[in-house]
C-alpha cells in the first residue's frame, strides 16, 4: 500500500507552501498531489510554481499528480485547466468531468478525485475505457460499498481512500469565508489566508460541526481511518490519502507509515483541529 | 422555450398540465430519484394514469432517475431504466455514469438528459456526456451567473435547461454531502436531503429547536418561523456570532431574467418542487405560463407583472425571492 499526500485544500501563502513541500519531500509519502482544487482566486502559486515544486518532488523520488478545480465556472478557469491537463510531464487528477473530457480526448491517463462521483463499477468502466488509472471513492461511501465496487472494478485500476483530514462535503458558487466577514466575494480580501485549516462552525449548543474553507464546506471533524488500515488493505484499497493540514502533517504521515508496517496504535486525536470521526467508513452518518 | 414543471404526485401532475406546463418531470416511488420522500412519486398505477393524462393533452413526461446507484442497488436502477424505456417517456434525466451508459447502450432511442445532479457547470463537461452517451440536454446547477450561462450556451453541444423558480440549492447539486454527514443519507445515494426520519422539532425553554440526525440546526424564538432543518439553512456560531453561516432561507425567482435566458437560447425553464403541494404547482405553473407566453410574444417589452411576483412570493420558501447566482457580476 502507498501513502499519498492530497492537494492542499486551504489558501496558504507561497512561503508556507514552499516550506510544506520542502518538508514533504523528506516524508515517507509515495505520491503527492499538487494544485488548487477549491478556488481560482487563490494565486499564491501559479502554474509554473506548481510545476517547479512538482519537478523537485519528482527528483526526490515522489510520484507527482497535478490536481484540478472541483467547480469550474469561468472560461479563465477552463484555460488554467487546459494548461494543467496538457502539462506533458505529470499525471492529472480530474475533480470534475471537464478535466476528464480534456484528458481523455487527449489520450492521457488520469486519476478521478473524490468529487468525480463514482459510486459503482459500471461508472468506473466508462472511465476506464477513457484512461482512468486510479480513483478516489466519494468520502461518503462505506467500507462495504467500496469493497463491493473494488471487487468488480476493471482490472488494474487503483483505489485510493481518503483516510485522513477534514472532509470536503460541499461546494458552492458563494464564498462562506467572505460571508462571515460581510465581504462580497469579488472583494474577499483573501480572508482564507487567515484560516489555514478553515474555520469551525459550531451549532448553537457548541458542537463542532462544519468547517468553512471559502466556497468549500468541510467536516469540522477530521476523518481518521488510521485504525482501519488493515481493513482497507483487505478490501483491495491500494493507496491511503492524507489530506494536508496546517500543522503536524508530517507526523500524521509517519503514523500511517508505521501502521502500514504493523504498528497502528498511534493516538492522533491531539493532532486534529477539533476532533475525529469515521462514521462514513462504518456505514453511519459521516460525523459519527 | 419549454416550461418544465414538477409532479410529485398525480394531483400535482394534473395541476401542472391544466395550467399549461409543456413537460412534467417525475420519479418512481423509490431511491432512484432525488426527491425520495414519503408520500411522493409514482407507483405503476398512478404513473399509467398520469401518462394518459399528459399524452391525451399532447404534452411530455420526463422521468428523473438521477441518483447514484451503489453496487447493492444496481439492479434496481437498471430495472428503473428498463421501465422508463418501456413506458416510452420523452426523456430520462440521469446523472450517474453507469446509469447513463446502460441507458445509452441498451436503449439507443431513449432520449437522455443530464440531471442537475451531474454537476456539469462547463461546456467541456457537457461535451463529455454528449460524446459518451449522446445526451441531448443538460440541466445546469444553480451556481452560474447569467453571463456564465450565456457563455456556456454559446459553446454547448447540447440544449440547456435552467432552474427558473423554487427552493434554492446553494451548493452545487450532486456535490453536497451535508445531509449524509449529519444523518447518513444524501441526495446522491438515497435521493433525499435531510431524511424525514432523522428530523426532530423540540419545544424547549430556549425556543423551538430543529434537529437533523441529532445535530441542532436552528433554534427559533417566539414569533419566528421554524423551517425544515436543512443543514445549509441552519444558524451556526463562529467569530462570536450566531448567523446563517451558509444561506438564509430564500427562494430562487428568475422572472426578471426571462428575456435574457430566452435570447441566450435556453431550451427550457425548470420549476423546482416535486416535494411541494399541488396548490404550489398550480400557482407557479400558471404564472410562468403567462410569463413565458408574454416573453415569447414580445421579448423587448417583457416586464414581470406585479401580480406575478406577488403570487410567486406567496408560495416562496422564506417568503422572499432572489435571483440566486444568476445576478452575480463576479466569478
Amino acid at each position: 500500500m502507498k501513502i499519498t499526500l492530497g492537494p492542499v485544500l486551504y489558501y496558504w501563502p507561497a512561503e508556507t507552501l514552499h516550506r510544506f513541500y520542502e518538508e514533504a519531500a523528506t516524508w515517507p509519502v509515495d505520491v503527492v498531489y499538487l494544485g488548487e482544487t477549491v478556488c481560482s482566486k487563490r494565486r499564491s502559486f501559479r502554474f509554473d510554481d506548481w510545476m517547479a515544486v512538482a519537478r523537485r518532488l519528482a527528483d526526490a523520488g515522489k510520484e507527482v499528480v497535478l490536481s484540478t478545480l472541483a467547480l469550474l465556472e469561468a472560461e479563465s478557469e477552463l484555460k488554467t485547466l487546459r494548461r494543467i491537463c496538457g502539462n506533458g510531464e505529470f499525471l492529472v487528477e480530474a475533480n470534475d468531468m471537464a478535466a476528464v473530457q480534456l484528458l481523455s480526448s487527449a489520450g492521457q491517463p488520469f486519476v478521478a478525485g473524490p468529487t468525480a462521483n463514482l459510486y459503482n463499477p459500471r461508472a468506473l468502466e466508462v472511465l476506464a475505457r477513457r484512461g482512468l488509472k486510479r480513483w478516489v471513492p466519494p468520502v461518503e461511501l462505506d467500507r462495504e460499498t467500496i469493497a463491493a465496487v473494488v471487487a468488480e472494478q476493471p482490472e488494474g485500476l487503483e483505489t485510493e481512500l481518503f483516510a485522513w483530514g477534514r472532509m470536503p462535503l460541499a461546494f458552492s458558487a458563494r464564498c462562506y469565508t467572505a460571508r462571515a466577514y460581510d465581504l462580497p466575494k469579488d472583494d474577499c480580501q483573501y480572508r482564507c489566508l487567515d484560516h489555514p485549516d478553515g474555520f469551525t462552525l459550531r451549532t448553537q449548543e457548541g458542537e463542532a460541526f462544519l468547517a468553512v474553507n471559502g466556497i468549500q464546506t468541510q467536516s469540522a471533524l477530521t476523518c481518521n481511518l488510521l485504525p482501519e488500515v488493515e481493513a482497507a488493505r483487505g478490501i483491495g484499497v491500494g493507496l491511503l490519502r492524507v489530506s494536508p493540514q496546517a500543522h503536524h502533517t508530517g507526523r500524521i504521515v509517519e503514523a500511517f507509515r508505521r501502521a502500514l508496517e504493523g504498528d497502528g496504535a498511534a493516538d492522533l486525536e491531539k493532532l486534529m483541529p477539533v476532533g475525529g470521526c469515521s462514521g462514513y467508513w462504518h456505514g453511519k452518518a459521516g460525523m459519527a | 422555450m419549454q416550461l418544465v414543471c414538477p409532479a410529485g404526485n398525480l394531483p400535482s401532475l394534473k395541476a401542472a398540465i391544466d395550467e399549461g406546463a409543456d413537460v412534467v418531470y417525475l420519479g418512481f416511488k423509490d431511491q432512484t430519484n432525488a426527491r425520495n420522500f414519503a408520500g411522493l412519486n409514482f407507483d405503476d398505477r398512478r404513473l399509467a394514469e398520469g401518462l394518459d393524462y399528459v399524452r391525451g393533452r399532447g404534452r411530455q413526461v420526463y422521468l428523473a432517475l438521477n441518483t447514484y446507484p451503489r453496487p447493492q442497488g444496481w439492479k434496481q436502477w437498471q430495472q428503473a431504466v428498463d421501465r422508463a424505456a418501456e413506458l416510452e417517456v420523452d426523456a430520462l434525466i440521469a446523472a450517474d455514469l453507469g446509469v447513463l451508459d446502460y441507458a445509452a447502450r441498451r436503449y439507443p432511442q431513449l432520449k437522455l438528459h443530464l440531471s442537475v445532479q451531474g454537476s456539469a457547470t462547463s461546456y467541456e463537461a457537457l461535451r463529455f456526456y454528449h460524446e459518451q452517451f449522446g445526451i441531448t440536454r443538460a440541466v445546469l446547477p444553480r451556481v452560474l451567473s447569467m453571463s456564465q450561462v450565456e457563455h456556456l450556451l454559446a459553446h454547448s453541444p447540447v440544449e440547456i435547461e435552467v432552474f427558473g423558480f423554487g427552493s434554492l440549492c446553494i451548493m452545487v447539486e450532486g456535490r453536497c454531502l451535508l445531509s449524509s454527514y449529519a444523518a447518513g443519507q444524501s441526495p446522491n445515494t438515497h435521493g433525499c436531503c435531510s431524511p424525514a426520519g432523522e428530523v426532530r422539532y423540540e419545544e424547549t425553554a430556549r425556543g423551538l429547536e430543529t434537529r437533523l440526525g441529532g445535530v441542532l440546526v436552528d433554534r427559533v424564538g417566539q414569533g419566528e418561523k421554524a423551517g425544515y432543518p436543512t443543514i445549509c439553512k441552519g444558524r451556526y456560531q463562529a467569530f462570536d456570532k450566531t448567523y446563517y453561516a451558509l444561506e438564509e432561507p430564500t427562494s430562487l425567482n428568475t422572472l426578471d431574467l426571462l428575456p435574457r435566458l430566452h435570447a441566450a437560447g435556453v431550451a427550457a425553464i425548470k420549476i423546482e418542487g416535486r416535494q411541494r403541494s399541488p396548490a404550489y404547482v398550480r400557482q407557479v405553473t400558471r404564472v410562468w405560463r403567462q410569463a413565458i407566453d408574454a416573453c415569447l410574444a414580445a421579448p423587448e417589452q417583457f416586464r414581470p407583472k406585479a401580480e406575478w411576483m406577488q403570487a410567486l412570493g406567496l408560495v416562496s420558501e422564506g417568503q422572499q425571492t432572489t435571483l440566486g447566482a444568476y445576478h452575480r457580476t463576479w466569478q
